[in-house]
This record gives structure tokens, C-alpha cells and sequence, in this order.
């Protein structure tokens, strides 16, 4: 054996050693990721019921409340039509209702022991965490098309190009991952489900209404408008507009959407990591 | 500066362990549930650790495995150390809780894939090691039903297939047999037994069960209220406890309680969980 390396081979190996290192952790990491998401995708195939369940909401939202209130006016949209104004709004908004009880899973799979199985393994945890999250995103994109194909019908006019529709996706799957993730975040710390259900019900409604899903910003009064620059899905909804309504302008900006959006999204990756071995404690 | 998988245990720990702990100790506030264990368990070796309800067992594994932090005290499982390099201890073992554990939205193939994949199990081998893994647990037949159609045998039998997917230095089960019938019970203790001889990992057991204990462990110790009340082969504990005619007497003379007593509703209602059927 050559135990007399010269320095500079040594650096050399060195340097050589944590790029593979490196490697190595990333192909693990997106390798467990992609296992997480695998699995919840499968369970989501099997369930197509759910499909039509997830559905009512958003047909009651944008078929009675949109139609209703596109009708009396009431509500200064500018030039966009309430309906095309609605229907970004209805879309983020049952992404947010689907996601934000997503952690429900989390305790199921905590009071059995497959979470237990999952932390003794290998696995990193974010890697764990973003699996799910994605597969919360997978799970919007069925939203997308019924909202869509809703809106039309009614006779909103949406963009449809190729670019417009790639670009709503993206967005979805980013706010889906991201409510979803505060909702594992939440799971983690409530621990059970009657708890989680109750506060899941507590936080809908104000992150809902806190936002500019159904009426603008420019009308909030300005603590409202103040809460709502704070809310992901204030961002959210913002970026969905953009995209999806002819002729519309991003309010904020979209790379300040996904920004914001991206940002909160790694932290909440960042806690759920820290927190999910602590909630089989 | 790597060590690889297989030469782990003698490399860095330099002695033929599974399962080394010093002064091991949990508390939950002021209720000591884990009390200072010093306890060697050598490779290979089917590790029976008896006690009842309450006694510390699942406390213990869950420290080994690296879910649970000790308060205070050392382990090192398959050499490394279970605060300062739980990865490296993740890696060379497997873990069957004592809760239901298999996926039951899943079929019994997927369940092993998805073990198969987070261990990292090259993409090469992964269908012939869970095909192998499906056949000795005598599940080729029925790996492509949704697990929550399994029979509480069968999903004990999944939850081994998975465990063992890696080829783990040491598995640990958290009472396996909990629940079953007793035809079950014989074919996990079969697959228990034929696990050792083909893998040569070292097997800790927990259990209720004194036939269980004096079926499959070569070595056995009684825990009590977080410590450890006797240990050794089945023979030596009924002569340490007097010349005990069975385990069970002998568990009595340490304990001073049968294993039938106690049982608070916490526990029974565990047991009724992983009892029941999935999801
Ligand atoms: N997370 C916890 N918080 C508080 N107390 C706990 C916790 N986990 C365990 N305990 C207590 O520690 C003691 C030991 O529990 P443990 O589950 O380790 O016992 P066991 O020997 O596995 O019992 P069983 O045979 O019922 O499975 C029990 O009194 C239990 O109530
Ligand atoms: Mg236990």
C-alpha cells in the first residue's frame, strides 16, 4: 500500500471524494422522494371516487356563487369578467381545502406503525416530506381540469396556450406542496385526528377569506389587505390570474409569486423534517 | 474513510457485537421507563427479551433503532453508535414495530418495492431479492393483493419480507407473533428460524409469550420495570430461578409477577390494534 500521497493528489481525491459524495446524496434523496410520491400516486389511482368528491366544492363555488355574483355586479373586477375572475380563485382555493387536511394522512400512518418504518430506514427525511408533498401536487392537477373544463362551460374565457397551461400547472403543483406541507407541520404537532380535523376546519376559512381568491385586494380594507400580502395564497391565486385570464397582469410580479411561494415551501420542508421524528415520540 | 456495509461491526467497533449498550436510560418526566441497561447481544444469535406489559421492551428497541433518544447512556448497534452515526445503524438494520406496519393501500409487492427503493437496494437486484423475499416468506402467490386483505399471519410474514429486503445485521421485532393464531404464530416462528440460518443476522425479539421464548431464543433476558432481571438461555434462568420446572415459573420468581397480571387499557387496546386486520 502507498501510504505517501503526495498533498496535491491528496486534495485532489479529496475534492474528488465530495463530488461524489455529493452525488451520491443526491441520487438518494431523489431516489427516496420519488419512492414517497410512487407510493401515494398508486393510492390515488385506486381511490378515483375521491375524484368526484373533490369535485363539489368547486362546482358549488363557481357554479352557484361565481354565476351569482358575476350577476349582480357587485363585486369591481375591472375589466375582467367576475366568472374569468372567479375561476383562478376557486381553482386555488380547492387546491388549498384538498391540501390543507392532507396531514390527516401523516397520523393514520403514525398511530399504525408504517411512519415508524419509514424513520428506521435509511430515507432522509425531507425526502420523505417532499415526496408527499409532490403527491399532494399530483392530486391538484385533477382540480385543474374540473375547475377548467367548469369555467368554460359556464363560459369564462381562459387562455389556453401551451405555455399558460404548463405555467398554471407549475404553480398548482407548487401550492399544493406547499399547504399540503403545512398541514404535515400541523399533523406533526397536534398528533391526533379529532385535533387536526378541528384545527384544519379553524385555519380554512381565514387563510381563505384573507386572500384575494374571490374579490380583489383593491377592495380589502387595509388590515385585511395587510393579512392577505402575508398569505402564500394571496400569491398564489395572483400567478394563477395571470396565467389563465386574456390580457390580465401579474399584480405582484409571477417570479415574486414563486419566490415568496418557493420560499415558504422550504421552510415548511425545513420544520416538517425536524418535526417529523419528533412526532412518533 | 468509508466503511462498507459489510465489514461495519469488526472494522469499527473491533468486536463481534450486535448490540452493545451502556447504562441505557429513557425517561418520560419523572417516570424512568428504561433504567441504566448494560447488555451485549452477540452476532447471530435469536435474542429473546421477555417482560410484561409496561416492562420497557418497546422503549428499548426504539432506542436501538433510533426513533427514541436515550436520556442519558451508549448503545452501539452493528458497531455504530446510535446518537453520533444513526444513518450508518439505519442501514444495517430491520425494523418490524409493534404496531401494524405494512402499508395497507398498497399490494404485497409494492410494499416491498417501496422498501426495496428507500434502502437504496441497486435497481438491478431489486425484483429478484423481493421476488426471493416474497417466496421465503411463502407470499408468492398473494403479492399482488391489496395488504389490507391479508390475514394478520400474512401481514407479519409482509412486514419480515420487508424487513429483510436489505440484509440487515440485525432485525429487531417487537412482538411478531402478538395476535395470531396459533397456526400463524408456528409459520413466523418457522420463517423466524429459517431467516437466521440463511442471513446469520442477529434477531432481538420481544414477547409475551414463554413458548415463544423457549422455541426460537438461544438466549433470553426477563426485563422488569426498565431493567434487566435475569439473563441467559432458557436452561440457565430455570436453574438461576431455583430449578424452575418451565420459563414461566422462573419468570415469576424474577418478576414476583405472572405474565398474565397487569395490563392497563393503553396496552390492551395496542395489542387489540395490531391484532385487527389493516385499514
Ligand atoms: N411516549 C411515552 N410517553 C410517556 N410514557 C411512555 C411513553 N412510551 C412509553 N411510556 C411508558 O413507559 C413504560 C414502558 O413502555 P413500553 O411500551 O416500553 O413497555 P413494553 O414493555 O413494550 O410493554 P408492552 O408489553 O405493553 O408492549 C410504560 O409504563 C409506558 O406507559
Ligand atoms: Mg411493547
Amino acid at each position: 500500500m502507498t501510504s505517501h500521497k503526495s498533498a496535491r493528489q491528496q486534495a485532489g481525491s479529496d475534492r474528488q471524494g465530495l463530488a461524489s459524495l455529493i452525488f451520491r446524496v443526491l441520487a438518494d434523496f431523489f431516489r427516496q422522494t420519488a419512492t414517497i410520491l410512487w407510493v401515494e400516486t398508486v393510492k390515488i389511482r385506486r381511490d378515483p371516487f375521491s375524484l368526484f368528491t373533490r369535485a363539489v366544492q368547486p362546482v358549488l363555488w363557481l357554479g352557484v356563487f361565481g354565476t351569482v355574483m358575476a350577476r349582480t355586479r357587485a363585486i369591481p373586477t375591472g375589466s375582467v369578467g367576475y366568472l374569468e375572475f372567479m375561476v383562478p380563485g376557486v381553482l386555488a382555493q380547492s387546491v388549498l381545502f384538498l391540501s390543507i387536511f392532507y396531514g390527516i394522512s401523516l397520523i393514520w400512518e403514525k398511530d399504525l406503525g408504517i411512519l415508524s418504518k419509514y424513520l428506521a430506514s435509511p430515507a432522509y427525511r425531507p425526502a420523505l416530506v417532499t415526496g408527499k408533498a409532490l403527491a399532494a401536487g399530483v392530486r391538484a392537477l385533477s382540480q385543474a381540469v374540473v375547475v377548467c373544463v367548469l369555467g368554460l362551460l359556464l363560459g369564462a374565457r381562459l387562455v389556453l396556450t401551451p405555455s399558460s397551461i404548463l405555467g398554471v400547472l407549475f404553480f398548482l403543483m407548487l401550492g399544493a406542496a406547499l399547504f399540503s406541507t403545512f398541514s404535515l407541520v400541523i399533523a406533526c404537532l397536534v398528533k391526533t385526528r379529532e385535533r387536526f380535523m378541528g384545527i384544519g376546519q379553524v385555519l380554512t376559512m381565514p387563510l381563505f377569506f384573507a386572500s384575494n381568491a374571490i374579490y380583489p385586494l383593491s377592495v380589502m380594507p387595509g388590515w385585511l389587505r395587510t393579512l392577505s400580502s402575508g398569505n402564500p395564497l394571496t400569491y398564489q391565486v395572483d400567478a394563477l390570474r395571470a396565467l389563465m385570464i386574456p390580457g390580465a397582469r401579474s399584480a405582484m410580479g409571477l417570479g415574486v409569486d414563486f419566490a415568496m411561494e418557493a420560499a415558504v415551501f422550504a421552510v415548511l420542508v425545513g420544520i416538517g423534517s425536524w418535526l417529523y421524528p419528533k412526532s412518533i415520540r | 474513510m468509508t466503511t462498507s456495509a459489510d465489514t461495519g461491526i469488526f472494522s469499527v467497533s473491533g468486536e463481534r457485537a450486535a448490540i452493545e449498550t451502556r447504562g441505557l436510560t429513557r425517561r418520560f418526566g419523572d417516570f424512568t421507563a428504561v433504567d441504566g441497561l448494560d447488555l451485549t447481544i452477540p452476532d447471530g444469535v435469536i435474542f429473546g427479551l421477555l417482560g410484561p406489559n409496561g416492562a420497557g421492551k418497546t422503549t428499548f428497541i426504539r432506542m436501538l433503532v433510533t426513533l427514541l433518544p436515550p436520556t442519558s447512556g451508549e448503545a452501539r448497534v452493528a458497531g455504530f453508535d446510535i446518537r453520533r452515526e444513526p444513518r450508518e445503524v439505519r442501514r444495517r438494520i430491520g425494523y418490524i414495530p409493534q404496531l401494524l406496519s405494512a402499508d395497507g393501500g398498497l399490494t404485497g409487492y409494492e410494499n416491498l418495492m417501496t422498501m426495496a427503493r428507500l434502502y437504496g437496494v441497486p435497481r438491478s437486484e431489486r425484483r429478484e431479492r423481493v421476488r426471493d423475499a416474497l417466496s421465503a416468506m411463502g407470499l408468492s402467490e398473494t403479492a399482488g393483493l391489496l395488504a389490507r386483505n391479508y390475514s394478520g399471519g400474512m401481514i407479519r410474514r409482509l412486514e419480515i419480507a420487508q424487513a429483510i429486503l436489505h440484509r440487515p445485521r440485525v432485525l429487531f421485532m417487537d412482538e411478531p407473533t402478538v395476535g395470531l393464531d396459533p397456526v400463524a404464530r408456528r409459520a413466523v416462528w418457522e420463517s423466524v428460524r429459517s431467516l437466521r440460518e440463511s442471513s446469520g443476522a442477529a434477531i432481538i425479539i420481544t414477547t409475551h409469550y414463554m413458548e415463544e421464548a423457549e422455541e426460537l431464543c438461544s438466549r433470553v433476558a426477563i426485563m422488569h420495570r426498565g431493567g434487566i432481571a435475569a439473563i441467559g438461555t432458557v436452561e440457565s434462568l430455570k436453574e438461576e430461578a431455583g430449578g424452575a420446572e418451565s420459563l414461566d415459573e422462573a419468570f415469576v420468581h424474577f418478576t414476583g409477577s405472572s405474565m398474565e397480571s397487569g395490563g392497563r387499557y393503553r396496552d390492551i387496546a395496542q395489542v387489540r390494534k395490531t391484532a385487527s386486520r389493516l385499514g
